[in-house]
């Protein structure tokens, strides 16, 4: 793979040249897609509310992305434990002082737009624990030591979202984080005793948890338990995936989102209105095109001279890829209801945001993969 | 990345490429996996969805179907269908049912008795049953309810079906009534189940019970596009309901309203039978009741006046009335004594007057009349009625004999088969049959009695036309009905009837006696009954030859009369009303071609021949002026 050379600065058009034109389409085309799905979802409002603000967002946040990545992966490496502290900052203000809907407080109202800084978590956690294990050598992955930062970098993000209360976020925020110590080398063991101990405190955890949350678990578990109350949604989503069929149902024709059975449908449901509407046809090829943009991003990992880079593509392609599958098993009525949006897909600016400034980050290893930090 | 060495660096990047390709294998797995659920829910089980997608979106609105019409013979609408009104309501579609009952309970005026009613009802129902808030709205209160409905959600104005009898009680036994279907009819009948909806009207009684599956009709579909909130968003489909089938039946309305005010003030029965085709020309029971009180559903006190009301007007008396047929018997008992050859019409027998009664192993068998007929003939004796006469004929005819022709002639059976589920059998009685129904062996003084149609006979008035107009057809069968047959040939039907005396095969209206000769008899006996002096019913004669008729009386004793009353010798006006003799009248004409027969019963009326012949000659008029008219429309196919 062809990159500038650290010797000396190269024009802005070299850069240019450099830059993932596979993943910019891809990620194009995938916006294209969610207007049309959100502007699907409108119709039945008779107001396009969520279709030009989901098209807003992803014009500006398309720029910024591409505006960040042409910005020296050195600065992100440097910018990284800021960057977290900054995030976590927000955190604890969107926790104790931050808006509450629906009896969860995860927003900052910034007037311009609601931020939920733990969406942005999600990132940073990738990018601080990259950060971290760039220097840390394989065999002392394993040692006390180097085990207790991460796992408490990891733990006060989890634990504040998790009382917010926000289960599908913190679950997220855990698994991208135990991606990134999974590819730095831990011993396999270490996951398996956590996970071990997570079941054992099961129980309790289950006593913590708010009545809401035990609902959809156990309406997770069987959704004709309360076809009308919880087990709602998930019904409803089956039935509009299944009853697209082969091809669909045709863009704007799905009964089951434009007669408004469909919960959520801007945000958790995206998939499934589009699922009604395009079939199983529709739903493989936006498979495929999230599996393209996952795939590009594991080759600029791969191809990335510094470790800082590759640990975070690596890690944020897993993490991208657990937001997909979560998203998708959830509305499948294959995983419980938790609330995790589908990247680019739903609406909601935060998600989106995070997910550009990864993919910028992600750009930015592609221009400065022969970088090399020290 | 100088400091640890190249070494160490390429063991970390061959642990994280590892890593990363095992974790690429488990997303690959997964997304294999997604693809699969995608294609089970999407492909295999595509047709479930898309039913259960369909089941979300599309409401039914059944409506309720038309019900077919009852014609008379000449086509005039008899129960015709009138839109009703209605306001329902489901507790469980409804957010806050006090306040729209509340609501509901301003516009249109109800008082608070109607309030708790509905709340009574809907204490006592399951919520997803629909509650009636109203069964007879104004068409002015209706539009005002539609205006008003975008803020009232739940409730639902339904226009439905309701039946209009335009003759009030003339037919309330023959048609029945039709009410809101119940438990029972559903459950009873898979069509009324199957067509159902809120304020659906059923057939209760009557040839609207029986014909239910052809009035009924089907549902008009319409099929609504909801949303996730019950909203209407747009109409799809409409699919037209058929309107039942209308049924013309025999009777003229005409004569029936007449055989109404004829009874109005009595209690009894009047039934008219072509003696031909077996149609039913009229049939009424009084007293009656009005249909069209049904059509809101009854109020309990009416209804429980209805059923204290010891005159019975819940009983169509014509066919479900059971009562001893007294003397009208008497041409059926001689009709037996002749076939079986027993007695000579010549046989004398001296009827001595109450003085010198018959006895019989110490038990005295009176005539009605006190001073006796003297000696009397077969033929006399029907003409005046002769107890005593026809207490040795039936002596000598003996009971089984008797049963044996009665039955021949339609007593003790069911006449109307196929149409009305409340006829009574009645009871004609042979030795064997007091052996099975009561155990006892049968004594010759019950033969006796039996001769002058009391004691266990019992008869329908129904039963007794059907007797008269094989009598007066000369002997043949026929087929009572009440749905005219436009195929039926009077002249074909005759020529058998001529004809079929010596034929070994059974004809479709066969001969039920042995001798023709012996009906004409009988026949002959009944016009001097009536047209000459001395005849029982000779004060109701008409000489006029087109309206001639000849008739039987019959006066039934509901209780046996003691010695100390026969003594007494009271007038009618002296008797308490329910020990009072029922007053019967037999009778068929024109004579000199007769056509029609029928049974005029007059419960607690007294004689036969001061109460029943009376109407019998009033009703003969109107009966054969109407006949032309008749005829005109049985000869003509083309009509209804």
């Amino acid at each position: 793979m062809k990159s500038y050379s650290t010797f000396g600065e190269t024009s802005f058009l070299q850069k240019v040249r450099y830059l993932d034109f596979y993943l910019l389409i891809s990620i194009m085309l995938l916006g294209v897609i969610s207007i049309l799905a959100m502007y699907s979802t409108d119709i039945s409002d008779g107001n396009f509310y969520h279709s030009f603000n989901h098209a807003i967002r992803f014009g500006v946040f398309f720029v910024f992305m591409v505006i960040l990545s042409f910005v020296n992966i050195k600065y992100y490496f440097s910018l990284s434990f800021p960057f977290y502290v900054l995030v976590l900052i927000l955190l604890v203000a969107a926790t104790f002082f931050g808006t509450a809907v629906s009896g969860s407080q995860r927003w900052i109202n910034l007037y311009f737009l609601n931020l939920q800084p733990s969406e942005l978590m999600k990132i940073a956690i990738i990018v601080f624990l990259a950060r971290y294990y760039h220097r840390v050598q394989p065999d002392a992955v394993n040692t006390i030591k180097k085990f207790i930062i991460p796992f408490v970098i990891l733990i006060i993000p989890i634990l504040l979202v998790l009382s917010q209360p926000d289960l599908g976020t913190s679950v997220l925020i855990a698994l991208s984080g135990i991606a990134v110590i999974w590819l730095a080398g831990i011993n396999i063991k270490y996951i398996v005793y956590s996970f071990l101990a997570l079941v054992i405190s099961f129980p309790f955890v289950i006593s913590m948890l708010k009545p809401y949350q035990k609902l959809r678990i156990l309406t997770f578990i069987n959704p004709d338990r309360d076809p009308l109350g919880a087990g709602y949604q998930i019904i409803q989503s089956k039935i509009a995936v299944g009853s697209g069929g082969l091809t669909g149902k045709g863009f704007l024709k799905g009964t089951q989102g434009y007669l408004d059975f469909l919960p959520e449908k801007h945000t958790d449901f995206i998939f499934t209105l589009f699922s009604e509407e395009f079939g199983f046809v529709g739903s493989v090829l936006l498979l495929i095109l999230y599996v393209i943009i996952i795939f590009r991003i594991l080759i600029i990992g791969s191809n990335s001279r510094n470790y800082f880079g590759k640990f975070f593509c690596y890690g944020f392609g897993i993490s991208i890829f657990f937001y997909i599958s979560v998203n998708m098993l959830m509305v499948l009525g294959m995983l419980p209801i938790v609330g995790s949006p589908l990247p680019i897909m739903s609406y909601g600016g935060s998600s989106m945001l995070s997910v550009m400034i990864a993919l910028g980050i992600v750009m930015s290893t592609r221009i400065y993969s022969r970088e090399i930090i020290n | 990345m100088i400091g640890d060495g190249i070494g160490s660096n390429i063991k970390k990047s061959k642990l994280i490429n590892r890593r990363m390709f095992i974790a690429s294998t488990a997303k690959a797995v997964v997304f294999f996996g997604i693809i699969g659920r995608l294609f089970y829910l999407q492909v295999e089980q595509n047709k479930k969805y898309l039913t259960l997608s369909d089941k979300n979106r599309i409401r039914e609105n059944k409506l309720p179907p038309v019900r077919g019409e009852f014609r008379d013979y000449f086509g005039k609408t008899i129960a015709g269908n009138l839109d009703v009104y209605e306001l329902h309501v489901i507790p469980e579609q409804v957010e806050d049912f006090r306040v729209l009952i509340t609501r509901v309970k301003q516009i249109l005026n109800l008082s608070d008795k109607n309030i708790d009613n509905i709340y009574k009802i809907k204490n006592n129902q399951k919520p997803w049953e629909t509650i009636i808030i109203s069964d007879n709205l104004s068409w002015n209160e209706f539009s005002k309810i539609n205006y008003y409905l975008y803020d009232l959600p739940g409730l639902k104005p339904v226009i439905t079906v309701g039946r209009n009898y335009p003759f009030n009680e003339s037919y309330s036994h023959v048609l029945g009534y039709v009410a809101y279907a119940s438990q029972n009819d559903l459950s009873s009948n898979e069509i009324i189940n199957d067509r159902h909806v809120p304020g659906l009207r059923v057939g209760k009684n009557g040839l609207e019970k029986t014909f239910e599956a052809e009035l009924i009709g089907t549902n008009t579909i319409q099929r609504f596009e909801v949303n996730a909130y019950g909203k209407r968003i747009n109409q799809l489909e409409v699919q037209n309901g058929d309107k039942g089938n209308s049924l013309r039946i025999s009777i003229d309305t005409e004569i029936q309203n007449y055989t109404s005010e004829l009874l109005r003030y009595e209690a009894g029965s009047i039934s008219i039978m072509d003696i031909y085709t077996g149609e039913i020309v009229a049939m009424n029971s009084s007293p009656s009741f009005n249909p069209n009180d049904f059509l809101y559903g009854i109020g309990s006190k009416k209804w429980k006046d209805l059923n204290s009301n010891p005159s019975k007007p819940l009983i169509n008396k014509t066919i479900s009335g059971l009562y001893s047929p007294g003397s009208t018997i008497k041409p059926i008992v001689a009709l037996s004594a002749l076939e079986n050859n027993i007695i000579s019409p010549d046989l004398k027998v001296n009827c001595k007057g109450h003085k010198n009664p018959l006895e019989l192993y110490g038990s005295k068998y009176h005539c009605w009349k006190k001073k006796g007929h003297g000696y009397m003939t077969l033929s006399n004796a029907i003409k005046q009625s002769c107890d005593t006469y026809f207490y040795e004929v039936s002596r000598l005819l003996g009971v089984d004999r008797l049963n044996q022709t009665a039955r021949k002639f339609g007593l003790g059976n069911i006449v109307l088969k196929d149409f009305f589920d409340n006829e009574k059998k009645g009871v004609v009685p042979s030795t064997k049959w007091k052996k099975e129904a009561i155990g006892q062996n049968w004594y010759l003084g019950e033969t006796l009695i039996t001769g002058i149609g009391q004691g266990y006979i019992q008869t329908t008035p129904l039963q007794l036309t059907l007797m008269t107009a094989q009598l007066a057809n000369g002997g043949n069968k026929i087929y009572p009905t009440i749905i005219p047959d436009s195929n039926k040939n009077i002249e074909l039907i005759k020529n058998q009837m001529e004809n079929n005396e010596n034929l070994s095969f059974p004809e479709d209206y066969y001969s039920l006696v042995r001798n023709k000769e012996n009906v004409k008899f009988v026949l002959d006996a009944m016009f001097r009954s009536t047209n000459e002096i001395y005849g029982t019913s000779y004060s109701s004669r008409i000489e006029d030859p087109k309206y001639q008729f000849a008739g039987k009386t019959g006066t039934a004793q509901v209780k046996r009369i003691t010695e100390a009353e026969r003594e007494l010798d009271l007038k009618l006006e002296q008797i308490p009303y329910k020990e009072r003799d029922h007053a019967w009248y037999i009778a068929f004409g024109p004579y000199k071609n007769p056509r029609y027969a029928l049974t005029v019963l007059v419960e607690h009326g007294g004689s036969g021949s001061s109460v029943a012949a009376p109407i019998a000659k009033k009703l003969f008029k109107k009966i054969i002026d109407r006949h032309e008219e008749r005829e005109k429309i049985r000869t003509n196919d083309k009509l209804i």
